[in-house]
């Protein structure tokens, strides 16, 4: 009967269903040949697509080089955009490998909601944005200011804590769609725009005039943004977390995009096992020894992806800040790989 | 066939073939199989649910009813703060949710028979132009109406530290915030104006009441609606001022200096009637309007020509023959459509969640599903919700339906 | 008098008409229609001048914006230089998004294959009067969907059985091989059933074999490569979205509806009861709430390990709303045949099926066809509502532009909302003046 069930179910909705086998996620990635990859529906800088449908950003990179590991092939990989709603559902119930939308590590999440957090790939704080001709310049005058915001996030929460908190009266406007928030706020419903600064930046470029605008100094919340997986498949797990460490590892040694060929060439241990010319780091993870190879040639170091989605040169124009190596004075700090 | 014959020789072989075309036979089959079917899909999507939840350690229950909600909701027809609970925040869904239908309806209806009347109108340019606000508005989507009412023309409202437009000189005023106006403010003792109107109300009910009977009897009439109007005005009025004005108006307060922020109509002064609300309003009832005006029209027309002629020969004005012959038999054809415009008016004000009106589904199905993550309840109390507001529109306008309804004699 | 006048010679006869005297100037032509329409009294007049005013404050502007003041063609440097007229270039560039959504751009020839082929099948489909009618549908309700679903996704299904695989056939192969053995399976089950319950099943069996033996070839052509590069649902968008619903919502609520209807019908008591629930449980909640549940509760109702697509979740929850709504515009058409056909075709000796699908059907659905065709448009405009769940069909992908830094302006929203209306609204109206149509040319058999 169970083969019959399977055979009609196979027929009925045959484009619609795909089965999970047992096996770990990284066998059944390998058998399908792709990473499905779960990204966000448009947040320029992170993950968004142009008009002819290419995916760009720093979480669709760190997709990338999760497939670059696996396949040896950055390419083999497919997104998924996801609203903020759907997003846990979607990496539950199986229909993406990885979860990698700018969300945040929260403790509930990582331990109510059955998922794994496989490092920070971007570390952020809430902020606001307000209009230049406010004359604002800290959130501790926004006493009877409208916020836009939109649901379904943490950002809702934090910001009626942080209103309650000051004692500073505010009314809120709620919205489905981030891309909804932003068009409200540039006509002028709201006095105040909260979300994450990485979003703002990244939302501010979509509105009328970008340079009326200016964001507050005020950081209201942690938000540890970074790659998700399911629990209980330790392989995979590993694979991702592995992956965002190799690119920061390389980052730190000098291993560039340019230069990793020639580094290949070199005489220091640390960056032979990275690139895989000397220990056995890549099959103890069930991957090819020359995994992070793969990673850095065809994707990139941790710097040089950030340099290209989101730094000071790109048009989101956000300083390394926090998020420059720990040698730096920032937070990116990755385990040695030995 | 023979082997069969053979093998069932002294078996009661006919009886069988019989009962499989019994349609008694027949019908009970078809019933258990789709009974299995429906138990059997029942249980299968409970099970894989509680199993899923268990899996995923989603939390079930109502348990998440009583904790704290924290989020601010920005129109609240009852008491809300962040300390609030979910279940507080379920209440304060339903009544915008409650609030909006229940306007919309008023004002479709309002608008829907003007249209509707227009359209049979002899006027060339009015009946062309009902058409047209016909053809336009139905065939263009709802959500692209609110989309249209809220983001177009939100981009064209004053800023709110500019100069707002004036809707009511001195007394409603317009700008990106939506509408601003005064808010009445009872002091202690207003209750006995309350309970006036409310006794000028029951009176003029009797009234009412006395008059139809005393015109069946007598064939007298009675000025009702003057009277009723009279009292309506006149005893609250007199309780009010006899009392010692026991309320007042508070005027929204415009401030043009000081810090920016609080230039602008000041917060919680006058009423702020929000421009998610009039914009989502205003597109539920001039979409819905262009149903309701074809019902009307329909309505009209199906009543029978005969009938306007012999209420004119009868020495009855147009007026009065609208009143007292045309529409009382256009209402039996058009309430029963109606009553599904109704309907959908209330399903369709749960596109709120699109331009963030916190009715039901924005608040309850939106923000407290996204902070508890429960899924399953939170659908299902939603769904129950709007059945629950669908089954009682249709039972009051069906009760009215039959009070109206043609008694054959 | 009269008398005289016998046998007198007719002193004149007039042997021509007088020549009519034109009508005065103020009873003719365009002055006499508006004095008769227009002016006819002084409130009459009023009206008509406020109706002339409202016209023109409401129309104007809209035509000021989207046609004289509007930008035709250039870069978004004139359009906001412009800053009060449409922004056609915009709509312009992002043509091929609105209609393909993120559909990869060498690969969109294969939407337009599906786009055009659809439009050469369903143009003949719905004039009457063409011929090869059955022809024609099959074309359109049978081949038509599956060369559609196999261009748009690119077909190369994975699929595979379990015998199949042991036996050493893998992919298509395998699931041929299952299919078959399911086939004949079931085949000589209902051979065996017949022979103990002495019925004659050999035509039923062949019947439901065939009916399966066609749905697996289905199957199976969805699962060849053809070489075609997948393209993921998610990735699909604009008009493709707003028409790969609608459709599929009318043509799989259609057959749902009808069998919805008979059951809401019929006497059975329990079918009675389920089909009474289920139309009006979907009658009863909007739209939305079945597409959040579609979209976050109905993967918690599958079992582990089994995920359903995203927009064919939305289809099903799509089509399930409109079934019910369906259910009851078929019901409509049913109660209209009177008693008598039922009752002449079971004295004939037919079956139930039989007087349904020959009697009833035909004749009740000819009538409720401006009703299906209602349904269709109001399904249409409902499409719209997936963009809350994060899909993106012409509504979403145009609302999705306006956050194109590139095209940045203050009337880039106006623009794309004229744009949306103008298209929704063409579509809509050409099919309500089609159920018009249809309505005409149908009921004349009916009139007396």
């Amino acid at each position: 009967m169970k083969v019959f069930a399977k055979v009609a179910l196979g027929a009925v909705v045959a484009t619609g269903f795909a089965g999970v086998a047992a096996a770990g996620t990284l066998d059944d990635v390998r058998a399908k040949g792709h990473v499905q990859c779960g990204v966000s529906q448009g947040l320029p800088g992170f993950s968004n697509t142009d008009d002819k449908g290419n995916w760009t950003g720093i979480d669709v990179d760190l997709c990338r080089a999760v497939a670059a590991a696996v396949f040896g092939d950055a390419s083999k990989v497919k997104f998924t955009p996801l609203s903020a709603k759907e997003r846990f559902t979607a990496l539950q119930s199986g229909e993406v490998d990885l979860l990698s939308r700018n969300t945040t590590w929260t403790m509930s999440r990582d331990t109510a909601l059955g998922l794994n957090f496989a490092g920070v790939n971007y570390y952020d704080g809430q902020g606001f944005m307000v209009r230049k001709s406010l004359g604002v310049k800290s959130a501790l005058e926004l006493a009877g200011a409208a916020v836009c915001t939109n649901t379904g996030t943490t950002t809702e929460l934090n910001v009626a804590d942080y209103f309650r908190a000051n004692k500073l009266e505010y009314k809120v406007v709620a919205f489905e769609k981030a891309d909804e928030v932003v068009q409200a706020y540039d006509a002028g419903r709201c006095d105040v725009y909260t979300t994450d600064r990485s979003g703002l930046a990244a939302q501010r470029l979509k509105l009328t005039a970008p340079d009326e605008h200016m964001v507050l100094p005020e950081i209201i919340s942690k938000e540890p943004l970074g790659p998700v997986v399911r629990q209980g498949d330790d392989q995979w797990f590993n694979v991702v977390k592995w992956t965002h460490y190799a690119m920061v590892n390389a980052e730190e040694m000098g291993i560039t995009k340019a230069n990793v060929d020639e580094m290949k060439a070199s005489d220091d241990p640390s960056i032979k096992r990275v690139l895989g010319t000397e220990g056995e780091f890549g099959t103890a993870i069930g991957l090819s020894n020359d995994w992070a190879y793969n990673i850095i040639k065809q994707v990139g170091n941790y710097g040089e992806v950030y340099e290209a989605t989101v730094g000071p040169n790109t048009p989101l124009g956000l300083a390394r800040g926090s998020n420059a190596l720990w040698s730096q004075g920032g937070l990116q700090y990755a385990p040695p790989i030995r | 066939m023979a082997a069969r014959d053979d093998s069932r020789i002294d078996d009661d072989a006919p009886a069988k073939a019989s009962l499989f075309y019994d349609p008694r036979f027949r019908s009970i089959v078809a019933q258990v199989v789709l009974l299995l079917l429906v138990v059997w899909g029942g249980y299968e999507i409970v099970r894989n649910t509680s199993a899923n939840l268990e899996k995923q350690q989603i939390a079930s229950g109502f348990g998440f009813l009583d904790r704290t909600a924290g989020f601010g909701i920005i129109q609240t027809l009852v008491d809300y703060t962040e300390e609030s609970s979910y279940g507080r925040t379920f209440i304060v869904g339903l009544l915008n949710t409650i609030l909006i239908s229940a306007l919309g309806i008023l004002l479709a209806t309002a608008l829907g028979f003007v249209v509707g009347v227009a359209r049979l109108s002899s006027n060339w340019v009015i009946s062309r132009i009902a058409l047209a606000y016909v053809e336009i508005m139905r065939n263009i989507p709802l959500l692209l109406h609110i989309f249209i009412w809220y983001f177009a023309v939100l981009r064209s409202l004053p800023q709110p530290r500019d100069e707002p437009i004036t809707l009511i000189p001195g007394f409603a005023f317009l700008n990106v915030k939506g509408v601003f106006m005064p808010q009445l403010v009872s002091e202690p003792g207003f209750w006995m104006t309350a309970t006036a109107l409310g006794v000028a109300l029951v009176l003029s009910m009797l009234v009412a009441n006395w008059s139809r009977k005393r015109q069946e009897a007598t064939g007298q009439q009675f000025p009702v609606g003057l009277t009723a109007l009279g009292l309506i005005i006149a005893l609250p009025a007199i309780t009010f001022l006899a009392t010692g004005r026991p309320a007042s108006l508070e005027y929204p307060v415009f401030v043009e200096t000081g810090p920016v922020l609080r230039r602008g109509f000041t917060q919680d002064v006058g009423i702020n009637v929000i421009p998610e609300f009039i914009s989502l309003l205003l597109a539920l009832s001039t979409y819905t309007a262009a149903y309701i005006a074809e019902i009307v029209r329909a309505g009209i027309q199906a009543v029978n020509h005969g009938q306007t002629e012999a209420s004119f020969s009868l020495g009855l004005r147009r007026g009065p023959t609208l009143r007292l012959v045309v529409i009382p038999q256009a209402m039996r054809v058009i309430i029963p459509p109606m009553t599904n415009q109704y309907l959908n008016l209330t399903k369709n004000s749960s596109l709120a969640t699109a331009i963030a009106y916190p009715d039901l589904v924005s608040v309850f199905a939106g923000t407290t599903l996204n902070q508890t993550g429960q899924a399953v309840e939170i659908i299902l109390m939603t769904m129950g919700v709007y059945l629950t507001l669908s089954i009682s529109i249709s039972i009051v306008m069906n009760w009215y339906n039959a009070r109206i309804a043609l008694v054959e004699r | 008098m009269s008398k005289l006048g016998v046998g007198i010679a007719q002193p004149y006869v007039r042997d021509a008409f007088v020549p009519p005297t034109a009508p005065p100037v103020l009873e003719r032509g365009f002055l006499a229609w508006a004095r008769k329409n227009l002016f006819s009294s002084i409130s009459n007049t009023i009206l008509t001048l406020v109706g002339i005013y409202l016209t023109y404050a409401l129309v104007w502007p809209i035509i000021q914006f989207g046609i004289i003041d509007a930008v035709w063609s250039g870069t978004n440097a004139d359009c906001r230089e412009n800053g009060h007229g449409a922004c056609w270039p915009m709509v312009q560039a992002k043509l091929g998004q609105y209609i393909y959504g993120r559909y990869p751009g060498d690969e969109r020839w294969r939407v337009d294959i599906v786009f055009y082929s659809g439009l050469a099948l369903l143009i003949p489909f719905l004039i009457p009067f063409v011929p090869f009618k059955r022809l024609n549908a099959i074309l359109l309700l049978g081949v038509y969907p599956l060369v559609a679903f196999v261009l748009l996704t690119g077909g190369n299904l994975r699929i595979g059985g379990m015998f199949g695989d042991l036996m050493g056939l893998g992919g298509v192969m395998g699931f041929v091989g299952d299919w078959s053995i399911m086939i004949a399976v079931i085949a000589g089950l209902l051979l065996a059933f017949g022979r103990v319950a002495g019925l004659a099943m050999l035509v039923p069996t062949i019947v439901v074999a065939a009916i399966l033996a066609i749905i697996g070839l289905a199957v199976v052509v969805a699962g060849i490569d053809f070489g075609l590069e997948q393209v993921e649902t998610a990735l699909w968008g604009g008009l493709l979205v707003t028409l790969v619903i609608a459709i599929t919502g009318i043509v799989a609520s259609l057959p749902l509806g009808i069998l919805l209807a008979l059951g809401r019908r019929s006497d059975m008591p329990i079918i009675k009861t389920f089909c009474v629930g289920f139309i009006e449980f979907w009658r009863g909640v909007p739209l939305i709430t079945v597409l959040f549940m579609s979209s976050v509760m109905f993967p918690l109702f599958l079992p582990e390990g089994v995920t359903v697509n995203k927009l064919l979740r939305a289809l099903v929850g799509v089509a399930l709303f409109s079934s019910a709504y369906m259910a009851e515009v078929v019901r409509g058409g049913l109660q209209a045949i009177p008693k008598g056909q039922y009752e002449g075709a079971q004295a004939v000796g037919l079956s139930y099926w039989q007087m349904m699908g020959l009697i009833v059907l035909p004749q009740a659905l000819k009538h409720v066809i401006p009703g299906i065709v209602n349904s269709f448009i109001a399904l249409f405009k409902d499409t719209t509502l997936v963009l809350i769940i994060g899909l993106f069909d012409l509504l979403g992908i145009i609302q999705l532009s306006f956050t194109d830094a590139s095209w940045a302006s203050t009337v880039q929203s106006h623009t794309g909302y004229l744009f949306a209306a103008i298209i929704f609204w063409a579509f809509c109206f050409s099919m309500s003046q089609y159920s018009y149509y249809i309505e005409r040319t149908l009921h004349t058999g009916h009139k007396r």
